[in-house]
């Protein structure tokens, strides 16, 4: 299968709770984890169905690397099922409470030990983290150009790449070099279901278990974890809902429509 | 109290003019380095954008740090990045503010990443605490909850929403310094930008009127209605997710948490009940008007006026009413 010409492609994908089920504290501010199911970050399922669709197209080897605690390998089984060649789970106690800075140098780090890679593709954001910042953090790190808000992949050559994203008030064609990086928003593609018969295959596939040690010829433990995290959550609360005149109309709409197309004109909408 | 380094705003270049969230910053800016006893500095990367550098001290800058070059006429991040941090290791700044847009989201993560300093994205509100410390404040979890976080190192990074921050008033007697920059130049930076094409989608973020419609709509064509009032009043169309979702109308109208923050004169919710999602990206606006036949629908909580009743009933109404003070509005008298 694999040939010195094909296409080494590295997909980042996190796993999250369900957030359409998760429970959600409105008192404390705190999500119950235990009370929904984790699931592959949704903009990571176009992540990797971008880089499955490459695949397709010219041929490539997809690695796919999560960090985060143990039970992550679930998720990396299912992007197995979903057409990934290879997984990586980074999972230690000494990545925990990472921030973006420190999660991205691990990432990077872990990135520089697959050795070879032209691509890497990330989601555009978490919904968790929902900070969109780990893709251009883990390009800096690798030194390696990127394009964030990929809207669409034109063409894939085995030493670039023709990208389309919105910046500003305009559309962008631009020719990215490999090795780079994108992210992707969720109109790049429509990830497809995996295959009863694939994920029974992902069943048996063997996920690779990294630790901080397993990173430490290219990286420094101190900016693993909570150590190399130069943010902290200082505090979370429930934003108070502001209320506000409301002035209500029940029954007489035609009353309702006079009035409030004064407040229009007095708020000089109406010239 | 400890000597404390300036506030840094990036002033990001969009076809030549400055982004409004970037006076925006200057405004919050402003107030963070007055309190702290520091300087405002604003940094503009671009070709020919000497007037341009004038309106950041209008709008509050002591100085401004002017890259004026052919090479980045075109948003280019490496070529932005290596040239801001470069500055950045100079100059120190404590604080260092990029608006939340996708050019600001784009890049300040890579500067942030090359100095090594943490960087809080998409903040809403931004204060001080007793030692100086920048408090920065940033909705979690679709909106759910708010976070407050600090950074440990210097400059403290974080990325501002558009429209949350007041726009401060332009001054054109203030005086500040512009300080000609010596251009890194790059040439390759392993991106080549092949074609640029205008999007002609609406603005929404811009819009002083917007008439939203959600699932109370019972078919897409029934936007039109929407949109005949919305145009009586300058204005454009709005929506909620499911409809977008649905494929009614494009996502550049949609409002709300993973759509577009606005901050608009007037909004008019129409058939919209008003989930934290959605209130998300609209609570602020000035006025706020809602029809939803439920008396219960939790967006009347939020409004200054709430039309209990049939949008497709009180809709015409007010179109009605609207044309007739267009018309001259006699019985009102001359405005
Ligand atoms: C991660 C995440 C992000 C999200 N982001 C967004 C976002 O950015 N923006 C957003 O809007 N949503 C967002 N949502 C979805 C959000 O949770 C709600 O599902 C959505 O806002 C509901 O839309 P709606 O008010 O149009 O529909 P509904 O909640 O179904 O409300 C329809 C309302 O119309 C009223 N109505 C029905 N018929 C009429 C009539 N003839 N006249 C008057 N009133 C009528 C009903 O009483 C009802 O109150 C997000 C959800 C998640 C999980
Ligand atoms: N823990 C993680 N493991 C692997 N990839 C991640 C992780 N966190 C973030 N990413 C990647 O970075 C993107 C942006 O995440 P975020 O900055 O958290 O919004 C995600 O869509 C993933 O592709």
């Amino acid at each position: 299968m694999s040939s010195i010409d094909q296409l080494n492609i590295i997909v980042l994908l996190k796993q999250v709770p369900d957030i359409e089920k998760v429970k959600f504290d409105f008192k404390t501010g705190r999500l119950d984890r235990s009370s929904a199911e984790a699931v592959i970050n949704p903009f990571d399922l176009n992540a990797l169905e971008a880089a499955v669709e490459i695949k397709e197209k010219v041929g490539a080897r997809i690695t796919v690397i999560s960090m985060g605690p143990k039970t992550a390998e679930a998720s990396l089984r299912d992007a197995i099922a979903r057409g990934a060649d290879d997984a990586i789970l980074l999972t230690d106690k000494r990545f925990a409470g990472a921030d973006t800075l420190a999660t991205s140098y691990t990432l990077a780090c872990a990135i520089r030990k697959v050795s070879s890679y032209d691509l890497v593709i990330c989601g555009e954001k978490t919904i968790d983290g929902d900070t969109a910042q780990v893709g251009p953090e883990v390009a800096e790190f690798l030194g390696v150009p990127h394009v964030a808000y990929v809207e669409e992949i034109r063409e894939v050559k085995r030493d670039r790449i023709l990208v389309k994203s919105k910046m500003g008030r305009n559309y962008y064609i631009i020719e990215l070099k490999f090795p780079g990086l994108i992210t992707v928003t969720k109109d790049v593609n429509t990830p497809r279901l995996p295959s009863l018969k694939d994920k029974i295959r992902s069943r048996k596939a063997e996920i690779t278990v990294w630790n901080a040690d397993s990173l430490l010829d290219l990286a420094d433990e101190r900016y693993f974890g909570a150590t190399g995290s130069p943010t902290t959550v200082a505090k979370v609360y429930v934003p108070k809902a502001e209320r506000r005149k409301g002035k209500i109309f029940r029954g007489d709409l035609e009353r309702a429509a006079k009035e409030i197309a004064i407040v229009l004109r007095e708020a000089h909408v109406i010239r | 109290m400890k000597r404390h380094g300036d506030v840094l705003v990036f002033a990001e270049n969009n076809d030549g003019r400055i982004h409004p969230v970037s006076y925006e910053l200057l405004g919050k800016g402003r107030e963070l380095a007055d309190s702290l006893g520091v300087d405002l500095n604003a940094v503009l990367l671009g070709w020919r954008m000497e007037n341009e550098a004038f309106e950041l001290i209008y709008r509050g800058a002591d100085k401004v740090f002017l890259y004026d070059h052919p090479s980045l006429e075109e948003f280019d991040v490496i070529r932005y990045t290596q040239n801001i941090v470069k500055m950045v290791r100079e100059t120190e700044p404590d604080i260092f503010l990029v608006g939340a847009t996708r050019i600001g989201r784009t890049l300040a993560p890579r500067i942030a990443a090359a100095l090594r300093t943490g960087l809080t994205a998409d903040c809403v509100d931004l204060k001080l605490d007793e030692e100086g410390n920048l408090v920065q404040v940033r909705p979690a979890f679709s909106g759910n909850i708010m976070a407050q976080i600090v950074t440990k190192t210097r400059p403290q990074m974080a990325t501002v929403r558009y429209k949350v921050m007041k726009m401060p008033e332009r001054d054109t007697g203030r005086e500040g310094e512009i300080i000609r920059m010596k251009v890194d130049v790059i040439e390759e930076t392993g991106m080549r930008i092949i074609e640029k094409t205008r999007a002609d989608e609406v603005e929404i973020a811009e819009a002083d009127v917007i008439v939203s419609g959600g699932r109370g709509l019972k078919r897409p064509e029934d936007f039109s209605l929407l949109e005949e009032l919305a145009s009586l009043l300058g204005g454009v169309v709005g929506s909620s997710r499911p409809l977008v979702d649905a494929g009614w109308i494009s996502k550049d109208h949609q409002v709300g948490f993973s759509g577009n923050t606005v901050k608009p004169r007037v909004y008019i919710a129409c058939g919209i009940s008003g989930s934290p999602q959605h209130l998300f990206g609209m609570r602020d606006s000035d006025i706020i008007i809602a029809v939803n036949k439920d008396p219960t629908a939790p967006i009347f909580n939020v409004s200054d006026y709430g039309v209990v009743g049939d949008l497709y009933e009180f809709i015409p109404l007010l179109i009605r009413e609207v044309k007739r003070l267009i018309g001259g509005g006699k019985d009102e008298g001359e405005h």
